[in-house]
């Protein structure tokens, strides 16, 4: 289970609340919950390859996923992960 | 194509501004879908309804449609690539509604370089998968974006099987049975950036624009100059005349007069502002051989121009709209002599289109 906090820009879009629980084990695993719950989601933080987008930046306990290469690899049971929107600019 | 002279939307790094002609005066209206980037947006006068392209920036290129004129939006399913192809979408550029005689027929131009056909307004879209092998055979490169991107379609009014496409950086492409193959139509043009080019492809139409009334006759503005073509494409004729009829990324073509066409000059690729300071629209009456200069109502000096997408001509071929890269949006109605500033304050505009 990871504990998932999202950016409020996403309130935009979708009704996310500050923080939600999904059951998933991997990064991919955790857009695709986040996807069923709000359809559509999913591909605002990946695209239809399944890759991170290139300005949305998470972290994972406090530490952020620099190499995305590793986007798939599986995370910690219980982890606390942030989705967020990478600053590009003022 | 337009069909009113009293209502065009803007696409701007805000949110769409619906403009209206109420009385004798332009109202912009409060924005619809306020503080997204829409890229473009254009209504289909078939089904009266709106498409905005979104460019999200962090959160990837998104399709929304009003299905009530403009009043509402919701997001839509937009096109993805197919996985064969490994490419994922960057930027839906260019969305043209199809022929009045295919309802539900609409094709969108994205960057990487693929073209989105829906014959189901949009519920459901697939990429043209001729159109992409050509890219991949030969490697297009980026024009003003990272990778090459298409950014005009023309349709054939006599014939909803025969359309063109601009890309840059390709050239201009023809299909004849929708789709299914094409052929670059280069033949005449110039090509100074790319020393390995042929005459086949490798070239950077900024804008093609199709005749109505004769569509025959195409007009392009060129990374490399002006081009008319009288003939289908098969041949394009050089207009350049420095340095005011040269540089820019806009041109718009009368709807009952293919001869008259309109352009905003720009200087050159490494300087790309006005030229001389000072905003122009220069406008032909005869095909491209002799061009006038107008810029009364512009202030001077001024810089910024519009885009590509930023010129455009209502169904009456006198009233004319033209937005900037500043956010300044200026009005003629009497062909393109005389301008009116409607705001100098708007967000950058991507995009100007006649409902």
């Amino acid at each position: 289970m990871l504990t998932v906090r999202l950016t409020p820009h996403l309130k935009r879009f979708f009704p996310v609340p500050d923080e939600v629980q999904v059951d998933a084990t991997t990064l991919p695993e955790m857009v695709q919950r986040l996807d069923d719950l709000w359809p559509g989601l999913g591909f605002y933080v990946v695209d239809e390859r399944g890759a991170l987008r290139e300005n949305v930046a998470i972290w994972v306990d406090g530490a952020r996923l620099l190499d995305r290469s590793r986007f798939g690899e599986p995370v910690r049971d219980g982890a606390v992960v942030h989705v967020m929107q990478a600053l590009s600019g003022g | 194509m337009a069909t009113t002279n009293d209502r065009f939307l803007l696409g701007t790094r805000k949110g769409l501004f619906d403009v209206r002609r109420q009385g004798g005066a332009w109202a912009l209206g409060e924005p619809r879908l306020p503080g997204q980037t829409i890229a473009f947006a254009v209504r289909d006068p078939r089904s009266s309804s709106v498409w905005a392209s979104l460019d999200h920036g962090h959160w990837g290129a998104k399709l929304a449609r009003s299905d009530d004129d403009g009043a509402t939006f919701e997001k839509t399913a937009p096109p993805t690539y197919p996985e064969h192809t490994g490419a994922s979408a960057k930027y839906y550029w260019v969305i043209e509604p199809g022929p009045a005689d295919r309802p539900g027929h609409v094709w969108i131009g994205t960057d990487p370089g693929g073209l989105f056909r829906s014959e189901d307004g949009g519920a459901t879209w697939s990429l043209d998968e001729a159109l992409w092998a050509l890219r991949k055979e030969h490697a297009w490169q980026g024009g003003g974006r990272g990778e090459a991107g298409i950014h005009s379609i023309c349709f054939d009014p006599r014939d909803a099987r025969h359309a063109y496409v601009g890309i840059s950086c390709a050239g201009v492409l023809e299909t004849k049975d929708d789709g299914a193959s094409w052929s670059y139509v280069n033949k005449g043009l110039v090509n100074v950036f790319d020393p390995g080019s042929t005459t086949d492809y490798g070239h950077d139409p900024h804008c093609v624009v199709i005749a109505p009334s004769k569509p025959d006759v195409l007009w392009q503005a060129n990374h490399c100059g002006v081009f008319k073509s009288a003939d289908g494409a098969a041949t394009w004729q050089n207009l350049t005349q420095k340095p005011w009829i040269d540089f820019g990324f806009t041109v718009a073509v009368h709807p009952t007069n293919h001869d008259r066409a309109w352009l905003v000059p720009l200087k050159s690729d490494e300087v790309r502002t006005t030229v001389d300071g000072r905003l122009a629209v220069a406008r032909t009456d005869d095909g491209g051989a002799t061009w006038d200069l107008f810029r009364e109502g512009f202030p001077s000096p001024a810089y910024d121009f519009p885009f590509r997408h930023a010129l455009d001509v209502g169904a009456d071929g006198d009233t004319l709209a033209l937005a900037t890269t500043s956010g300044n949006l200026y009005v003629s109605e009497d062909g393109g002599v005389t301008w009116a500033t409607v705001s100098t304050s708007l967000p950058p505009v991507y995009s100007v289109r006649f409902a």
